[in-house]
């Protein structure tokens, strides 16, 4: 669901389609008949945005029919556990939970907590206002012991948290699922049986989603729900089980690891907040965990600031910690993006990326780029980012002119991955090395050589600053060897960097459970520690497939954290340590060496007997019990229900998309209340009709790549190879539409929203089908987004007619279901128009 | 070649000789055609790597000779991959040589309406003085509350999913160091 | 000729016996070829484009031509492995178990249900009996030691007589100019099995991509046995319609060198359904060949005539 693997990770399915022909079934639940639904046993089509109308069908046809996996839910999940009295369910508050704040569009989730347990004030301002991205990565919520106080293992009391699962489901009935997604109550059924049968003991199932999930203002809780599920199922930490995100480019799992983005740093360490702590003492004792790994939050923040700072770090100056910038709101892609048409941002860089054409909005980001006084583009290719001031819809409509625009533009060629030396982190959390072949021509060079030049020169310029804002930068360490005529600084140093060292020994870190939080390691990144173990470049390993021990293939590159390749995998046991069955052993504890083992490296300390309790007092990995497996998690439990890390519920709840083709069949609350609208000129919203299917926009619209091409195509239609594999924008349309709007096939089309409108050639297909939402007739237009007006083929972006409407908890925005407008024929010029 | 060996080679004498009476086979076989074999047998070096595209990180093969690749393929050694490639994997040496490809540095003047040519470290000492004056015009030490800051919101980074794990990494140390709060990558799209 | 052409049927090796192959005596290698299972195939294209990267083809121009996802069209001299899309109103296999109900609530909203898309990767067919072979009048089309049928560029003079010669519309003259750097020639160009990497030991660039292994590569009589085993294991799953595309050695060609598993009849795919070879009446063929003799002798004259004026 939400992913089109077959097309967009083809090499990946290969997997999918020798499970098929071994006898799994592959349900493809999808708006569109893609390629993926060609190859899948069975297609359900469903209305884009309608997911966790799906999803939560399936969790109230676990729980109504006893489908659960009881044993596992009762001791790996918090099931049993009771929350407050003081909690409401949308149920009761029609659409709401308790503590929303109508004036600010956010929840206070003080009443979501565990019964008996008092909620951690500054956990708590944490996860509002501010994004709570980390959380995602780390634990999110917060428990001061490893035990939540009260708990009911029959799971009969009517607050426990399975009991309220059934009631904030009980409505999502088969033929709920079917009169809000579109599809049938029968094959809704014939798949959640089929799922049921795929699970337990002796099987297990496996969701797989991608950004047809994430681009939602409800994106996180998508996911949620099929945590739910598969945790109802007892299909985490197992074999053939879990949730696998499909990520889209070969390294934006190690860009979020790693990240570059506002909220963090290395590690899911989250960034200070100007308000709220004075200190590093204050961070940790906002930010930790008492339980579970993320105990241990000041050692990795010290051992960060050590490999920032190196010896300019000490206890004397907290480390540095005072040096590092704060944050005190939302300063997102998509916020920047308007301060840069606001004028608060001068320059910009940007680093094989493409907003132009690839970020929502597309002419809200070219009059962002239209507002800065420089702009640096690092890109293999004149891209349009790097173009928009001569050649952009707007200046091809004569609304604007090159002489008009102020920006100072440097467009400075990159390298490629044959010429430069590397890690990549691809979406299992792999980290795999790329080793350069060639040396890049001209002028075109590695990143790593312009940000290590580029500190270097700023450097040079600083060094002698008397001024207080440079110390910090002062400080930071900057010495990176370099090699041949580029003076091309070594990826292997700072991957070594990046991995860490004892300052006492100067020895490499074998894994993080060695940091410390006393200033004598340095670590770049917490969990990549272990990645240059004993000096040795774990993620350039390569030992060919077939002389792998096991098919977990563990001596092939390097996987955070530990090298595990199934997170949470102590849970492929049962709580005696004994695999659930032996076809699905994976993870085990042997009793006689008094260690856990298996296929993998176990995500559990390898020592610590399933049957360990805790003491009243233990900390961090300490307070996990023996049986249960989710370390990183205050409880050591999957949670079924989220006291805290999730701004916008606790537990998933249908809502419309924010530009939705109607009201929402459950609630008077129509979309996401917590959800982050942008109000700006350039940004402005279609108007939701009241009854499906009317008004100025009354088709659903919902975007997507093609296997012929990359993204917003940088990387393709400058490749003519790919380019003429799919050479032209086209619109994909149900018969019955292009009925409807007089489109012909091979012909062409206008498409709007307030946004824009852009032309694109027709295709009319039956692999496109309207839905049916109460009794009305809404049509589906399918927009593949790779095309804009450079390289080898070009065509109208799709990015020019969504709009910025994003989830809280992420701030992605919702391109995956908006509304527009169609009609047949051409656009004066070939350009667009549009609101901006 | 003698001029009787290239004679004997003729294909129609090769063809009445042999068995290869129709001359469709052995005789009609060209010099060129024997002597044509695959143009990875014999590199340089080959280069192992990982594709560029998505994230599912197929392992690759690149093959090296007189300085220029001349094949990139699937590496069979690979767990994930297997030695297989999506079209877009299976590109990669077009992208890498495509004629769209940028050499040379470029840059536009403000209000412009012409690329100019740059030598490479002109523009990064140019750019080097944007961030610093950009950073110093627009330094945050406290926030409008009175609270630390120690921050620029003038200067803004995107990028990173399709870079290496060491460059993000000194792309996130330099900007964290530099005050830049603004830095952001596809994964929020 | 009828019964030299029996007598070839003796393989080297076993198996049946490709015009030409046997003249290699000992140096001829095993017949090797392609099993293209069009039920496993994604229509991701990565065979087009290792075809491409592999042998230098140029693009085959960026137009939009609308039938589904196939914007290549066909086999031609600049493309050697073309992806066709089918698209149909009709589901997949025949189910065993209960179906889903037929039609969501609300009628017609289509493809849920008996609705599929075919897709399959279209190569040379490198006939047992290949009329190109017979017809090409420069011993440009030659039969090699792997049983395969390659077009010698240096010797290609772009006459164009395989051109019609051919029963599947493979052979085809670089004509039309497109935006790459390799000019159009007028000669013919195809599919060559990867000759060049055959020789290395290399399988085949297209089959060495393909992410589900639609395309094998090996042996012709491994290959034929693999298929075998995969119709039988389909036909028990329902796959009702499928079936081997060109593996029967006695057909209008001899069996292809390049066959397939196809889940409808042919035509839909765009194949002929009961090739025959051109050349199957050498008389006929002979003829041509006199024809084409005097044709050259004829325009070598006129050049001649031309060069000394």
């Amino acid at each position: 669901m939400g992913s089109n693997m077959a097309e967009n990770h083809p090499v990946g399915f290969q997997w999918v389609m020798e499970a098929r022909e071994r006898g799994a079934r592959i349900f493809h639940v999808d708006p569109r008949f893609t390629r993926t639904s060609a190859m899948a046993t069975d297609h359900i089509r469903i209305r884009p945005g309608s997911d966790i109308a799906y999803l939560g069908g399936l969790i109230n046809f676990i729980l109504e029919h006893g489908r659960e996996f009881r044993e596992y839910v009762t001791a790996y999940t918090n099931a049993p556990v009771l929350i407050g009295e003081d909690f409401r369910d949308t149920e009761d508050l029609d659409g709401l939970f308790s503590g929303y704040d109508a004036e600010s569009g956010t929840y206070d989730p003080s009443s979501w907590q565990y019964a008996g347990m008092e909620m951690h004030g500054a956990a708590g301002q944490r996860e509002s206002g501010v994004s709570a991205a980390h959380a995602a990565g780390g634990g999110g919520g917060r428990l001061e012991s490893g035990e939540p106080p009260e708990e009911d293992p029959t799971l009969e009391h009517p607050r426990c948290v399975f009991q309220l699962l059934r009631k904030h489901y009980r409505r999502y009935t088969p033929q709920f699922v079917a009169e809000t997604c579109g599809c049938s109550a029968d094959q809704f059924l014939d798949h959640a049986n089929a799922l049921c049968d795929a699970s337990g003991r002796e099987r297990t199932g496996a969701f797989v989603y991608s950004v047809g999930w994430t681009q939602h203002t409800v994106g996180v809780q998508y996911i949620r729900a099929a945590a739910i599920v598969q945790l109802l199922l007892g299909n985490m930490g197992r074999p053939g089980g879990g949730i696998l995100a499909l990520r889209g480019h070969a390294s934006i799992q190690g860009s979020t690891d790693i990240p570059t983005l506002y909220n963090l740093l290395p590690g899911y360490l989250p960034m200070p907040h100007a308000e709220r702590y004075g200190d590093l003492d204050g961070y940790v004792a906002a930010n930790e965990q008492p339980t579970g790994w993320w105990g241990n939050m000041r050692a990795y923040m010290v051992s960060l600031l050590r490999a920032y700072y190196g010896q300019r770090a000490t206890a004397d100056n907290d480390w540095g910690f005072g040096w590092l910038p704060r944050i005190d709101k939302d300063d997102s892609a998509y916020r920047t993006t308007m301060a840069m048409i606001d004028g608060t941002v001068k320059g910009f860089i940007v680093a094989g990326e493409n907003p132009a054409v690839g970020n929502a909005n597309g002419r809200a980001h070219r009059k962002a780029l239209a507002s800065l006084d420089w702009l640096v583009v690092r890109d293999l290719f004149e891209i349009e980012t790097a173009a928009f001031w001569y050649d952009s819809p707007e200046v091809a409509a004569g609304e604007i002119r090159p002489e008009d625009i102020g920006t100072e533009v440097f467009l400075m060629p990159a390298a490629d991955h044959t010429e430069k030396d590397g890690s990549f982190t691809n979406t299992q959390r792999l980290l795999q090395w790329h080793h350069a072949a060639v040396q890049p021509k001209g002028d075109c060079r590695s990143e790593l050589w312009f940000y290590y030049h580029l500190g270097r020169l700023v450097k040079e310029r600083l060094e002698d600053s008397p001024l207080q804002r440079d110390e910090g930068f002062r400080a930071l360490t900057w010495d990176y060897p370099t090699h041949g005529a580029h003076e091309e600084p070594s990826a292997e140093a700072v991957l070594a960097e990046i991995n860490g060292w004892d300052l006492t020994t100067g020895e490499p870190l074998g894994g993080f459970p060695q940091l410390k939080d006393d200033g004598t390691t340095a670590c770049g990144c917490w969990i990549y520690c272990g990645v240059h173990a004993e000096g040795v470049n774990q993620a350039a390993r390569r030992k060919p497939r077939w002389e792998q021990e096991h098919y977990t293939a563990l001596e092939w590159g390097w996987a955070w954290p530990a090298n595990r390749r199934i997170l949470y995998n102590r849970a492929s046991a049962d709580r005696d340590g004994r695999p659930w069955s032996d076809r699905k052993r994976y993870v085990w504890w042997d009793a006689d060496e008094g260690r856990w083992t298996g296929y993998d490296v176990p995500d559990f300390e390898v020592s610590k007997p399933p049957d360990y309790r805790p003491s009243e007092d233990a900390r961090a990995q300490d307070a996990i019990a023996g049986d249960h497996p989710f370390v990183m998690q205050g409880d050591g439990r999957g949670w079924l229900f989220v006291p805290q890390g999730v701004v916008d519920g606790p537990m998933p709840t249908h809502y419309e998309p924010a530009e939705s083709p109607g009201p929402n069949p459950l609630y008077r609350q129509r979309a996401n209340p917590a959800r982050q609208d942008i109000e700006h000129r350039t940004n402005p919203e279609n108007p939701v009709p009241d009854v499906p299917g009317e008004g100025p926009y009354p088709h659903i619209a919902t975007t997507y790549r093609l296997t012929e091409h990359h993204t917003a195509g940088g990387m393709s239609r400058t490749v003519a190879v790919l380019s003429e594999l799919q050479p032209e924008m086209f619109c994909e349309v149900s018969p019955a539409l292009a009925e409807l709007e007089g489109l012909e096939h091979g012909g062409w089309a206008v498409v709007s929203t307030s946004r824009a409108e852009i032309e694109t050639r027709v295709m009319v297909t039956h692999r496109m089908a309207p839905t049916e939402i109460g009794g009305r007739t809404v049509h589906v237009i399918g927009l593949p987004y790779h095309w804009g007006s450079r390289g080898l083929v070009t065509g109208g972006s799709a990015n020019d007619l969504t709009g910025i409407a994003m989830d809280p908890n992420v701030h992605i925005q919702e391109s995956k279901a908006l509304t527009c407008a169609i009609r047949p024929g051409r656009l004066a010029g070939g350009g667009g128009r549009g609101a901006a | 070649m003698s001029v009787r060996r290239s004679v004997a080679r003729w294909p129609v004498l090769r063809q009445l000789r042999g068995m290869d009476r129709q001359g469709v086979g052995a005789a009609a076989q060209s010099d060129r055609s024997r002597a044509w074999r695959a143009r990875t047998e014999d590199p340089d070096r080959t280069v192992a790597s990982i594709c560029p595209y998505c994230a599912v990180g197929c392992g690759q093969l690149v093959h090296v000779k007189d300085g220029e690749v001349t094949h990139i393929e699937g590496d069979p050694a690979s767990p994930i991959s297997r030695g297989r490639l999506c079209p877009k994997g299976q590109a990669s040496r077009s992208l890498s040589q495509s004629p769209l490809r940028q050499y040379r540095v470029r840059y536009r003047r403000p209000y412009a309406t012409v690329w100019e040519d740059l030598p490479l470290e002109q523009a990064m000492e140019m750019i080097a003085d944007r961030i610093v004056a950009a950073r110093a015009d627009t330094w945050e030490e406290v926030t409008a509350s009175g609270a630390p800051a120690r921050r620029t919101m003038g200067i803004a980074q995107l990028g990173g999913a399709t870079l290496d794990n060491e460059e993000n990494y000194l792309m996130r140390k330099l900007t964290a160091g530099l005050g830049i709060i603004q830095v952001e990558n596809q994964a929020r799209i | 000729m009828t019964t030299e052409r029996a007598d070839a049927l003796a393989a080297p090796h076993g198996g049946n016996c490709a015009d030409g192959w046997r003249t290699y005596g000992d140096d001829a290698q095993e017949r090797v070829g392609f099993f293209t299972d069009t039920s496993i195939c994604i229509g991701c294209k990565a065979c087009e484009v290792a075809c491409k990267e592999w042998n230098d083809v140029p693009d085959d121009g960026f137009a939009f031509t609308g039938q589904s996802y196939d914007n290549t069209g066909a086999l031609g001299a600049n493309t050697w492995r073309h992806v066709a899309f089918i698209e149909q109103d009709r589901p997949v296999r025949v189910p065993d178990a209960t179906p889903p109900a037929p039609h969501p609530p609300g009628g017609d909203t289509g493809a849920a249900d008996g609705f599929r898309w075919l897709m399959s990767s279209d190569v040379c067919k490198h006939c047992t009996h290949a009329a190109c072979l017979d017809v090409c009048p420069t011993g440009s089309l030659f039969r090699t030691e792997y049983g395969t049928v390659v077009v010698q560029e240096d010797i290609c003079n772009g006459c164009g007589y395989c051109v019609p010669a051919c029963p599947f519309g493979v052979l085809d003259r670089r004509e039309r100019p497109n935006a790459s750097v390799v000019k159009p020639d007028g000669r013919v160009h195809k599919c060559t099995l990867c000759y060049d990497r055959l020789k290395v030991g290399e399988e085949p660039a297209c089959a060495r991509a393909c992410p589900t292994d639609s395309i094998q590569f090996g042996e012709l009589d491994e290959l034929r046995r693999r298929a075998d085993r995969r119709l039988e294991k389909l036909r028990a799953e329902g796959w009702a319609d499928a079936h081997l595309y060109g593996r029967d050695p006695h057909d209008g060609v001899g069996g292809f060198g390049a066959f397939f598993l196809l889940l409808d009849r042919p035509e839909v795919y765009g194949l002929p359904p009961d090739p025959v070879v051109a050349t199957r009446h050498l008389g006929e063929m002979w003829r041509w060949a006199a024809a084409a003799a005097g044709a050259v002798v004829a325009l070598v004259a006129a050049v001649f005539a031309g060069g000394r004026r």
